[in-house]
C-alpha cells in the first residue's frame, strides 16, 4: 500500500514526566517515531511537558512544544499547527488517554485530524474492562472468570461456581486497598465485606485467582494488510501475582514447549486482529503449570515498557515500525534495518538470552513497603544479554549497581534455616536472592518451587550458580573451574574473593571476553549491527565488524574512538537527564570526527538504541565489563562526566588500569568530591561555605552545634539503610538524630553542617580550563534544605541582585579554573544576607543540563565535548561568562510517584524523592508558574474548599502571610491546635480540629471536600505520626500536600493567576526564546 | 567426554558430549527456531544431517509423548550451546541427553554454535564428521579423508519411508492417499483433524494401487535429500498427475515441480527455522512459516501449466505453486508447523475444502487425460 501521501504534518504526543510505570521507554519510542516521520519528509510537531527528554530537543522534531499535556493545551496546539494526523500510541497511557479526550471533545473532528495507527474504538475495546471481557468472550479467548458484585450473597454465588482461591478487588479504591486473595470461605466473607465497605460505590470485583500461573507476554505487531508478527515473547520468572514491571523477566520464554509457545502466539494474533490494532501491542497471559489452560490477562493497545525491552532484546525497532505502519506502510514494505536485505515482516530469532531485573527505590526509601503485588514499584530496570541464562542472569544482577555483585544471597546469610524457610514465601524485591541463599544451603528445589511457585528450571539455574560458588570456595582454582565460572558470568573480582586468589593470578588464565552481535536473525543472514554483548570462550565479532565498516566509510574519518559511559538504570536521583547527556555526548563525539562507543545497561533509554553511537555495548556498568570493552576497542579515551554518578564512580578504577579519562581529570574530580580537600580549596579561593564538621559522639555533636549555632544540617558520611540528611533546630532533635545515626554509622562520622536557610541557587557551566560559559542561573522556590531535585526552580532568576549575580559568576569561574574543570560542572549556592555560599560542586553533567540547554538554546553537552576535545569555548560562538536571557521564562516542577510506593513520607527533605519533572514555559513568571503546576497535574478552577493547615514552630511565623492570602482567596481554613491558636492570635479565623483526626480527614479527602493540605513536618520520621499519615493519605487521594510554605506560596500565586483568567501562550520552545521582548529588558530595569 | 567436530573445510571444533558415543558423518545444517527442539530432532527430513541449533538453551522442557514428529529420530547429530540436564515440564518424560543416548545420536554442547552457523552461512552446507573418539594428529587426516570421500545416500527417502502401505485412521469423509517420503506426524494430524481418512503408501509405491484405491486425492509428504535423486518417486508421480488431485508439502512439492517440468537447485544453506515470511502472491497476505528445506524450485523454470502461489520475502525464492487444470497444489514451507507458527494452517482448510469439491466433480474422461 505504501505511505499515505495525504499525511504531511503529524503531531506526536509524549508521555510527560517520568513516574513509576511510565518512564524513559517513551522517550526512546517518541524519538524513534519522530525520526521515522522525518525520514518520510513529514513535518513533525512534538508536545511533551518533560524537559529532560531527548524528544524535546529541537533537532528531533520540526516544532517542539514543551507544554502541559492537557486537553486545553493540546487543543490550542492543534488549532495553531493544523496537523493532518496525531500519533498517540507512543506516549504511554498519557498519550492514549489524551487522544481519547481529544476525540471525545470533538477536537480531532473539528480540525480534521486523523488519529494514526490504532483507532479509538480499538483502544477502548482493549482498555475498558467490560468491553474487553465481551470481546474475549466473542472470539472465544479465555479470561479469568470474574463478576462485579454489590452484596456478599452475590459474591458467595460466584464463589460456589468458581471455587477458591478468589481475588477481591474493590472498585475505585486507590492502590487496591481493601482487596486481597481469599483461600477459603471465612477469609472470603471478611475480605468481601471490608471491600464493599471501603469502595465508595460499594462494589467489588471478584475474580478467579490464578496466582502461581506462569506469566508470559507477547509483543505483537500488525499492519493494515492484516500481517501479524510476534517480535518476541517474554517469560516472567516471578509467577502471576507480581506486576510484570516488578518481575524478573527472561526473553525468550524458557520453559514453554513449542506447542505452548504457538498456542499463545496464535491467541495473541487472534486478539490483535479482533482489536484491529495497527502497530505494536502487548498481550499478557497466565499459563497453568500443569495443564495447557491459559488466560488472557491484559492487552496494551500501544507501545509499552515491554516493547522497549523487546526492541532492545531483539534489535527489532518496534516504535519505528509502529510509526511507519501508522502512516500507511505494510510490514512487507519496510526494510529490516539490521540485515538491510530482509523485510520487517519476520519474527526475530535470538541466539542469546536476555534477562531483565527491575531497579527499586528501596535503598533510598528504607521505610518503604518492599512487598510487590499488582502495583508497580520499580523506577527503572536493567537488562543483560548472555549466551546462556546463567551468564545473562549474573550480568543483570551485576548491572543493578548494588554494593555487591553475585547472586546477592549474602543479604540473608544471617537467617537461620528455619527463618529462611519461613521467609521464602515473601514476595518482595529480594525474593530471588532469598532463593539463592536457600539453594546455597541445599534446600530442596521442589520445596522452593512449592513455596515460591517459581518454575524449577529457573531455580535449578540459580542453584548451579550458587553451587559453583561453593565449589570455588572449597576447591583450588584451576583453568577449568575458572572457565566455568566465567561461562556462568562470574566477575574476576568475585572469583578472586571467593576462591581467595588475587585478580593478578587470574590473569594467568587465558580466557578473554569476546563480543557478539545482536542481529535479529541468529546468524542466518549477514548483518553488521553495531550492537554488542560479551561472552567468554567464543569468537569475537568486533574486528570483523570494524574491518567491514572501515571499508565502507570515508578514509578521512578518524577511526579513533571514544567511549561514553552511560548512567545505568533509572533511579531516584539519577534519571533520564543523564541519558540525555550520554546521547548528546555520543552525537558530539561523532561530529568531532571520532567514532563513539556507548556502554549502558538500561533497556528503556535512547542511549541503548543502536542507532545512537558507532557501536553500542549492552553491558553492566561495572569496571571489569567496561575494561573488557576498552581492551578490545582501544579508545582514545573515556568520557565519564555524562553518565551521572555511575560513570564518575568508575573513573578511579579505569584510570588505575591506565585508561585516559577525558575532560576533567581524576585528580580534579577528587578535589571536589573529597570533602576535606574541597573545604580547603574553597577557603583558599576565599569563597564562603557553610561551616561543618564530622562527629563520632553525641558530646562532640553538641559541642559542634554550640560553635555553629542552630539550625544545622546533619547526615551520615556513609549512608546505611537510607537514613539521610535532616535539618535539626535544637539539642533535643539533634540527639534523637545523632543517637540513631551513630548506631549505624560505626567508624564513619556523622556530618554536621551549618544550615543556612537562604535562597538556593544553582548553575551549570562549561569550562575549557580557561574560560567558562554559564548558560543561565536558576533560583529555587523552596528555601535551602529541600533537595535541588525536589525543588521548584525558576529561570531566569528573579530575586538575585546584580551584585550577587556577579559573585555567582566569579565563584564559578574561580572554581572551574582552580579545579581545572574541562567540560561540564554544576554548582549549588545559598544566598543569605548578601553572602553567597557554595554548598556543592559536581564535576559532571547534572540534572539541569537538558533544561538549560533547551531554554537557553545553548547545546551544553556539545560545547562540553568540543571543549574536552580541544576546541576553546571562545571559538564556539556562544561567548563566555553568563549568557544573556531572553523573553522566555520557565519554572521546573518536580513530579513524585508516592501513589505507587507505600509508607513513604511525601514531605520534602534534603533527600531526593521525585522521579521526574515538568517544565512550565511562557513569557512571564506568573504564567510559567501556573503552567508548571498544570503540567504537574494540579487542578485549577475548582471550588475553593477546606484547607488543612498544620505548621511546626519554625514555620508558624513565616507562614502567616500565606495563610492570610489563603483566607482572602476564599479558602476555609482548618488548623490543628497549635496552629489554630497562633492564627487566632493573629486575627485569622480558622476551625480547630482535634490533633489530626485521621479517619475523619480521610473521609473528607475521599469525598473531595479538602482542597489541599499545608503541613510542615515535625522531626522524627516516624511513620506512626499523624502528620505522616495525613500526608500519605493526601497523596493517596491525589490531594495537593505542601510541606514547604514556599511551594504553597507559589501555588497560591498560580491560583490567583488562574482566577484572573489570564491567557496562557502555546508556543514552540524556539519561539519563546526568540522573542527578546522588551518586556524582559523592562523586567530587569524594574528590578534595579 | 569430548566430541570433535571436523568440517569439510578443515575447521576443527571441540565440545562436550551429551548424547551417544561413536562417529558420524553427515551434512551440517542449522535451525533458528527458539522452541521445538523435540519436533526438529524427530523430523525425518533431517535424515543424514547433523543439526546445529542456533538457540543456545536446549532441552529445558525435556521430551514429552505428544510432540514427536516420527517414531525415531533420523538425524545423525545434534549440536547445541547448552543442553539442559534438569528439565522442567509437567509433560516431560525424559531429558534430551537420555533421549539422544537411547537413539544413538551424538550430541555436542559447549561449542560456539554461532561461529558454526556463520561458517555454514558463508560456505554453505558442508559435510561434517563428529566423533567421540580421541582425535590426534595421527587419525585426524584419516578422518578428513573419510569426510571427503563421504557421499550422501541417494536412497535416503526409501530409508525413512514406511515399508508397507497401511491405513492410519478409519474415519473421515475424504479418502486420501498419502505417499510417505518421511512424513511428519504434524501433516497427518492436520489432515485427520480436517476429516481425511488416510492410507499411507511407501515412497517406492507404484501408481496402480493409488489409482485403483478410489481415493479422492493424493498427498505428497515432506522428506529428506535431493529431489533430483528421487527418480523412482518421480516416475510414479508421472503416472499419477492429472488422474487424481495432488497436494504436496516440501519434498512432495519439489517432486511435483520436477514432474511438471520445472527444475530444483540446492540453496547455499537452506531455510530452517520458524520465522520465514511468505507472501501469498494472490492475496498479498503475509504469513510466518515454519521451514526446513535445502533445495528450492527455480522460479525461472516454471512451466506454463504452473502458477506461482507463494514467495519467500527474505530471498524471493518460490514457496508454492499450483496447476488448476491438473488439480495440483503444493507448498515448500510447512503449514503443519511443528515447530513454528501455525499461520499457514489455513492451507489445510483450503486444501481439504478443495478435496471435497473435487470429489463432487465427474471423473475425467480418458481422452481428456491423454491430452494433458
Amino acid at each position: 500500500m505504501g505511505k499515505d501521501l495525504s499525511i504531511k504534518k503529524v503531531l506526536v504526543i509524549g508521555s510527560g514526566p517520568i513516574v513509576i510505570g511510565q518512564a524513559a521507554e517513551f522517550d526512546y519510542a517518541g524519538v524513534q517515531a519522530c525520526r521515522a516521520l522525518k525520514e518520510e519528509d513529514i513535518e513533525v510537531v512534538l508536545v511533551n511537558s518533560n524537559p529532560a527528554t531527548i524528544m524535546t530537543d529541537e533537532n528531533i522534531a520540526d516544532k517542539v512544544y514543551i507544554e502541559p499535556l492537557t486537553l486545553e493545551s493540546l487543543t490550542a496546539i492543534i488549532k495553531k499547527e493544523r496537523p493532518n494526523g496525531i500519533i498517540a500510541s507512543l506516549g504511554g497511557q498519557t498519550g492514549l488517554n489524551l487522544a481519547c479526550e481529544l476525540d471525545k471533545a470533538g477536537v480531532l473532528k473539528e480540525y480534521n485530524v486523523r488519529l494514526l495507527g490504532t483507532n479509538i474504538d480499538s483502544i477502548k475495546k482493549a482498555e475498558d474492562r467490560e468491553m474487553f471481557k465481551n470481546l474475549m468472550n466473542e472470539i472465544d479467548e479465555p479470561i479469568p472468570d470474574s463478576e462485579i458484585v454489590s452484596t456478599y450473597e452475590d459474591a458467595k454465588k460466584f464463589a460456589e461456581k468458581i471455587g477458591f482461591p478468589i481475588i477481591i478487588r474493590p472498585a475505585f479504591t486507590l492502590g487496591g486497598s481493601g482487596g486481597g486473595i481469599a483461600k477459603n470461605e471465612e477469609e472470603y466473607e471478611e475480605i468481601v465485606h471490608s471491600g464493599l465497605q471501603q469502595s465508595p460505590i460499594n462494589q467489588v470485583l471478584v475474580e478467579k485467582s490464578i496466582a502461581g500461573f506462569k506469566e508470559v507476554e507477547y509483543e505483537v505487531m500488525r499492519d493494515s494488510n492484516d500481517t501479524c508478527i510476534i517480535i518476541c515473547n517474554m517469560e516472567n520468572i516471578d509467577p502471576i501475582g507480581i506486576h510484570t514491571g516488578d518481575s524478573f523477566v527472561v526473553a525468550p520464554s524458557q520453559t514453554l514447549t513449542n506447542n505452548e509457545y504457538q498456542m499463545l502466539r496464535t491467541s495473541a494474533i487472534k486478539i490483535i486482529r479482533a482489536l484491529k490494532i495497527e502497530g505494536g501491542c502487548n498481550v499478557q497471559y497466565a499459563l497453568d503449570t500443569k495443564t495447557n489452560q491459559y488466560y488472557v490477562i491484559e492487552v496494551n493497545p500501544r507501545v509499552s515498557r515491554s516493547s522497549a525491552l523487546a526492541s532492545k532484546a531483539t534489535g527489532y525497532p518496534i516504535a519505528k515500525v509502529t510509526t511507519k505502519i501508522a502512516i500507511g506502510y505494510e510490514l512487507s514494505e519496510i526494510k529490516n534495518a539490521i540485515t538491510g536485505k530482509t523485510v520487517a515482516a519476520f519474527e526475530p530469532a535470538l541466539d542469546y538470552i536476555v534477562v531483565k531485573i527491575p531497579k527499586w527505590p528501596f535503598d533510598k526509601f528504607a521505610t518503604g513497603d518492599r512487598m510487590l503485588g499488582t502495583k508497580m514499584k520499580a523506577t527503572g530496570e536493567v537488562m543483560a544479554i548472555g549466551r546462556t541464562f546463567k551468564s545473562s542472569f549474573k550480568k543483570a544482577v551485576a548491572s543493578l549497581e548494588d554494593k555487591h555483585t553475585g547472586i546477592l544471597h549474602y543479604k540473608f546469610e544471617n537467617l537461620s534455616n528455619e527463618e529462611l524457610l519461613n521467609d521464602l514465601h515473601i514476595q518482595d524485591d529480594r525474593r530471588i536472592f532469598r532463593v539463592s541463599e536457600a539453594l546455597r544451603r541445599n534446600f530442596d528445589v521442589q520445596k522452593i518451587r512449592e513455596i515460591t511457585k517459581i518454575d524449577p528450571w529457573f531455580i535449578n539455574q540459580i542453584k548451579d550458580i550458587a553451587h559453583l560458588e561453593i565449589e570455588l570456595e572449597q576447591k583450588p582454582l584451576n583453568e577449568d573451574l575458572y572457565r566455568q565460572a566465567k561461562d556462568f558470568g562470574y566477575l574476576d573480582e568475585e572469583i578472586a574473593n571467593i576462591s581467595k586468589t588475587s585478580i593478578e593470578e587470574l590473569k594467568n588464565y587465558d580466557y578473554p571476553a569476546a563480543f557478539r552481535i545482536v542481529d535479529t536473525c541468529a546468524g542466518e543472514f549477514h548483518a553488521s549491527t553495531p550492537y554488542f554483548y560479551s561472552t567468554y570462550g567464543e569468537e569475537c565479532e568486533l574486528s570483523e565488524f570494524k574491518k567491514e565498516h572501515s571499508a565502507n566509510t570515508d578514509s578521512t574519518i578518524n577511526t579513533e574512538n571514544i567511549v561514553v559511559l552511560g548512567s545505568g538504570p533509572i533511579r531516584i536521583g539519577q534519571g533520564i537527564e543523564f541519558d540525555y547527556c550520554s546521547v548528546h555526548a555520543s552525537m558530539a563525539i561523532l561530529e568531532n570526527g571520532y567514532e563513539s562507543v556507548m556502554v549502558n545497561s538500561n533497556p528503556e533509554t535512547l542511549s541503548t538504541d543502536f542507532d545512537i553511537a558507532s557501536r553500542l555495548y549492552f553491558e553492566p556498568m561495572n569496571a571489569e565489563n567496561v575494561m573488557n570493552i576498552i581492551k578490545k576497542e582501544k579508545p582514545y579515551g573515556v568520557m565519564v562526566q555524562f553518565g551521572g554518578q555511575t560513570a564518575i564512580n568508575l573513573a578511579p578504577k579505569l584510570a588505575k588500569e591506565g585508561v585516559k579519562i577525558l575532560g576533567t581529570s581524576l585528580d580534579s574530580i577528587n578535589m571536589v568530591e573529597d570533602r576535606k580537600v574541597f573545604e580547603k580549596l574553597l577557603s583558599e579561593l576565599n569563597i564562603p561555605q557553610p561551616k561543618g564538621r564530622g562527629v563520632k559522639s553525641a558530646a562532640e555533636a553538641l559541642s559542634t552545634t554550640k560553635e555553629l549555632g542552630y539550625p544545622v544540617l546533619v547526615r551520615p558520611s556513609y549512608v546505611i539503610g537510607g537514613r539521610g540528611m535532616q535539618v535539626v533546630y535544637n539539642d533535643e532533635e539533634l540527639l534523637t538524630y545523632i543517637n540513631e545515626a551513630l548506631k549505624f554509622s560505626g567508624e564513619h562520622p556523622v556530618l554536621i553542617d551549618q544550615y543556612i536557610e537562604g535562597l538556593e541557587v544553582e548553575l551549570d557551566a562549561i569550562s575549557d580550563g580557561k574560560d567558562v560559559l554559564i548558560p543561565g542561573i536558576c533560583e529555587h522556590i523552596e528555601r535551602a534544605g529541600v533537595h535541588s531535585g525536589d525543588s521548584m526552580s525558576i529561570y531566569p532568576s528573579r530575586n538575585i541582585t546584580k551584585n550577587q549575580e556577579r559573585k555567582l559568576v566569579e565563584y564559578a569561574k574561580k572554581i572551574a579554573k582552580k579545579v581545572q574543570i574541562i567540560g561540564l560542572m554544576n554548582i549549588q549556592f545559598i544566598i543569605k544576607d548578601d553572602t553567597v555560599y557554595v554548598i556543592e560542586v559536581n564535576p559532571r553533567a547534572s540534572r539541569t543540563v537538558p533544561i538549560m540547554s533547551k531554554v537557553t538554546g545553548i547545546p551544553m553537552t556539545k560545547i562540553a565535548i568540543n571543549a574536552i576535545l580541544g576546541k576553546s569555548i571562545k571559538s564556539q560562538g556562544f561567548g563566555t561568562g553568563l549568557h544573556r536571557t531572553t523573553g522566555l521564562v520557565c519554572v521546573k516542577m518536580p513530579v513524585f510517584s508516592f501513589q505507587k510506593l507505600n509508607r513513604i513520607d511525601p514531605a520534602l527533605a534534603p533527600e531526593m524523592k521525585s522521579t521526574g519533572e515538568v517544565l512550565g514555559v511562557d513569557y512571564s513568571y506568573k504564567k510559567a508558574l501556573l503552567k508548571a503546576f498544570i503540567a504537574g497535574g494540579y487542578k485549577f478552577g475548582q471550588r475553593k474548599q477546606r484547607v488543612l493547615v498544620s505548621l511546626n514552630d519554625h514555620y508558624k511565623k513565616p507562614a502567616l502571610k500565606i495563610v492570610k492570602k489563603l483566607y482572602s482567596l476564599g479558602f476555609f481554613i482548618m488548623a490543628t491546635w497549635g496552629t489554630h491558636k497562633f492564627l487566632e492570635k493573629n486575627g485569622i479565623p480558622s476551625k480547630m480540629i482535634e490533633k489530626f483526626m485521621v479517619e475523619k480527614l480521610q473521609k473528607r479527602m475521599k469525598e473531595g471536600r479538602l482542597s489541599f493540605v499545608l503541613n510542615t513536618p515535625t522531626l522524627g520520621k516516624n511513620s506512626q505520626t499523624s502528620g505522616f499519615q495525613i500526608r500519605t493519605i493526601a497523596e493517596m487521594y491525589g490531594i495537593p500536600c505542601f510541606t514547604s510554605i514556599d511551594t504553597a506560596r507559589a501555588y497560591l500565586s498560580a491560583v490567583k493567576t488562574y482566577d484572573k483568567g489570564v491567557r496562557l501562550n502555546s508556543e514552540t520552545i524556539t519561539n519563546y526564546r526568540k522573542k527578546r521582548l522588551f518586556k524582559s529588558i523592562f523586567r530587569r530595569f524594574k528590578r534595579f | 567426554m569430548l566430541v570433535t567436530l571436523i568440517l569439510e573445510d578443515g575447521t576443527i571444533l571441540k565440545g562436550k558430549s551429551f548424547g551417544a558415543q561413536g562417529t558420524q558423518i553427515g551434512e551440517i545444517v542449522f535451525n533458528t527456531s527458539m522452541a521445538g527442539y523435540q519436533e526438529i530432532l524427530t523430523d525425518p527430513s533431517y535424515a543424514n544431517q547433523i543439526i546445529v541449533m542456533t538457540y543456545p538453551e536446549i532441552g529445558n522442557y525435556g521430551l514429552n509423548d505428544d510432540d514427536f514428529e516420527a517414531e525415531n529420530p533420523r538425524c545423525k547429530g545434534f549440536i547445541v550451546k547448552n543442553s539442559c540436564e534438569n528439565e522442567s515440564h509437567y509433560k516431560s518424560r525424559q531429558n534430551i541427553s537420555t533421549y539422544l543416548k537411547t537413539h544413538n545420536i551424538i550430541g555436542i554442547e559447549g561449542l560456539d554454535t554461532r561461529f558454526l552457523t556463520k561458517k555454514i552461512r558463508e560456505k554453505g552446507v558442508m559435510n561434517c564428521l563428529i566423533t567421540t573418539e580421541n582425535i590426534d594428529e595421527h587419525n585426524v587426516s584419516e578422518k578428513i579423508a573419510a569426510l571427503n570421500s563421504y557421499k550422501t545416500n541417494k536412497d535416503i527417502v526409501l530409508e525413512v519411508s514406511c515399508k508397507k502401505a497401511c491405513q492410519i485412521n478409519q474415519n473421515g469423509d475424504i479418502n486420501l492417499a498419502l505417499i510417505d517420503y518421511g512424513c511428519k506426524k504434524g501433516i497427518t494430524d492436520s489432515l485427520i483433524q480436517r476429516g481425511c481418512k488416510i492410507t499411507v503408501f511407501p515412497a517406492d509405491t507404484d501408481a496402480e494401487p493409488i489409482l485403483k484405491g478410489n481415493f479422492d486425492a493424493l498427498f505428497l509428504s515432506n522428506g529428506p535429500g535431493d529431489p533430483a535423486d528421487c527418480t523412482l518417486e518421480i516416475a510414479t508421480l508421472n503416472n499419477l498427475i492429472g488422474k487424481i488431485p495432488v497436494f504436496g508439502i516440501c519434498l512432495g512439492y519439489q517432486l511435483l515441480s520436477i514432474v511438471l517440468g520445472a527444475k530444483t537447485y540446492k540453496l547455499k544453506y537452506g531455510h530452517r527455522g520458524a520465522n520465514h515470511p511468505v507472501v501469498n502472491l494472490l492475496t498479498k497476505k503475509v504469513m510466518m512459516t515454519s521451514q526446513n528445506h535445502g533445495y528450492a524450485v527455480d522460479t525461472t523454470t516454471l512451466t506454463k501449466i504452473m502458477d506461482a502461489t507463494y514467495k519467500n520475502l527474505n530471498d524471493d525464492t518460490l514457496e508454492g505453486f499450483k496447476s488448476d487444470s491438473l488439480k495440483i497444489e503444493a507448498v515448500q514451507f510447512h503449514p503443519e508447523a511443528n515447530p513454528g507458527p501455525t499461520d499457514a494452517a489455513v492451507i489445510f482448510d483450503d486444501w481439504t475444502a478443495k478435496m471435497r469439491e473435487y470429489k463432487k466433480l465427474p471423473v475425467r474422461k480418458a481422452e481428456e487425460m491423454a491430452r494433458l
